[in-house]
């Protein structure tokens, strides 16, 4: 499809759904339901404080702190909770870590579950059926298409989340990295190595 | 039910496309989107499993032809209608044409850090724990015809018990209105070649997390 027909049917898609969905706050606000200043306020919060810096925090300290990371790691609730989080994770973060035997990737292949808490809202290919199919099945070509190559005797760990359970993977720290502060480890760690479909950046990649 | 949205292991639906420097919304009608849902679940309108099981009853065209928000939006006209917050007429002509239910709270900017708060899926158990860590079990052979969290692809497949998370609301029971029924949660390992045969991945291992009525003893 050109481009422009692409956006041409994108464009008129969305003016239908602006409609719809303004119908649908006015209603909705009219009956006392919602506080279009409290939607406001969410869209705030999900624009400008929950994101994958949240995560990446807690992977660069799991990083430099051995009894934080064991913590984590036993029980990722309560270990992120203490850190007096900006959005609290609630009761059910589970975290699942990297190492040169076993790499962890997260799906959800029956809708679109994702630890908001610690990303922010999922990107739209973690929401796509092209990766909630072929996650489960072949994670090695899907790891191909984020142009990632793991060893070919890796253990491929696949978690589907098919509850309430929301899986963050602990990447490996890089190589090279060593001295190196929590503030500038945390620059290292993308959200795709926290969803286990990349791997950290290369410490060359960071000032 | 056994619908569109249960998609572990389909094949064609092409390579993962990544957007470089995605933005949060593409829309702003996707922000108001998102943020009514939160609204609304704060409200005790309806529950999480409410909002995934009508997306699942979208017609399956719509629901692969959709962009998320918008089967996000679908869902929650759907929602809004059959639970009795609105009527169809109203949703048509923009405006309330009567007074609304009471519902037990409002989400405010005052209360917005509770309102952005996961709520807990803890219940109090209704039995004794009936697998243990390192027990292998078999994925019951069941098709539902209303919601569950139990994917096809692992359905009569065997594995093995790795965690359990304790007792959980039952997302089977609540998205119809049969309450909490709380069941005990396990996270369950399968080797990839269990799941796709004997040309799958041999470092391949899947793990789905799941309710223990989806569970029989191997």
């Amino acid at each position: 499809m050109a481009s422009h027909d692409h956006d041409h049917h994108h464009g008129s898609e969305l003016s239908d759904m602006q409609l719809r969905v303004r119908a649908l706050e006015s209603v909705l606000s009219e009956k006392g339901y919602i506080d279009p200043a409290g939607l406001d306020a969410i869209i705030e919060a999900y624009e400008t404080k929950i994101g994958p810096h949240n995560g990446a925090r807690i992977v660069a300290k799991a990083w430099v702190d051995p009894a934080f990371k064991q913590e984590l790691l036993t029980d990722g609730s309560r270990a992120v909770a203490k850190l007096g989080h900006v959005s609290r994770v609630g009761d059910h973060l589970v975290v699942v870590e990297n190492t040169p035997q076993r790499h962890n990737m997260v799906v959800c292949t029956l809708c679109s579950c994702y630890p908001w808490e610690v990303l922010g809202l999922p990107p739209v290919w973690y929401k796509s059926a092209p990766y909630r199919s072929r996650a489960v099945k072949d994670p090695r070509g899907v790891l191909a298409d984020f142009g990632v190559t793991l060893p070919r005797d890796t253990e491929i760990r696949v978690w589907d989340s098919t509850a309430e359970t929301r899986f963050l993977v602990l990447p490996m720290r890089p190589a090279g990295t060593d001295g190196w502060s929590e503030e500038r480890l945390a620059q290292l760690v993308t959200r795709d190595s926290m969803i286990g479909t990349g791997l950290p950046k290369n410490p060359s990649e960071v000032a | 039910m056994d619908g569109i949205h249960d998609m572990g292991g389909m094949d064609g639906f092409g390579k993962v496309e990544v957007e470089a420097n995605e933005p949060v919304f593409h829309a702003p009608w996707e922000g108001r989107v998102l943020a009514m849902q939160r609204a609304m679940g704060y409200a005790g309108a309806w529950h999480i499993d409410h909002s995934r099981y009508a997306q699942e009853r979208l017609p399956p065209a719509t629901y692969l032809t959709a962009s998320y928000y918008q089967r996000w939006a679908l869902a929650m006209e759907k929602n809004v209608v059959e639970r009795g917050y609105a009527s169809a007429e109203e949703l048509a002509a923009g405006h309330a044409l009567a007074p609304g239910k009471t519902l037990k709270r409002k989400l405010t900017p005052a209360v917005v850090q509770e309102g952005l708060t996961r709520g807990s899926f803890y219940r109090q158990a209704q039995g004794p724990q009936r697998f243990q860590i390192g027990d292998r079990v078999r994925m019951r052979n069941i098709h539902p015809a209303t919601h569950t969290r139990l994917p096809r692809y692992v359905r009569g497949h065997v594995g093995v018990i790795e965690m359990c998370h304790g007792c959980h609301m039952f997302p089977d029971s609540v998205a119809i209105d049969k309450g909490d029924d709380p069941q005990w949660l396990y996270t369950v390992v399968f080797d990839g070649r269990e799941l796709w045969g004997p040309d799958a991945d041999p470092t391949l291992k899947v793990s789905v997390d799941a309710f223990e009525p989806y569970l029989e003893k191997a």
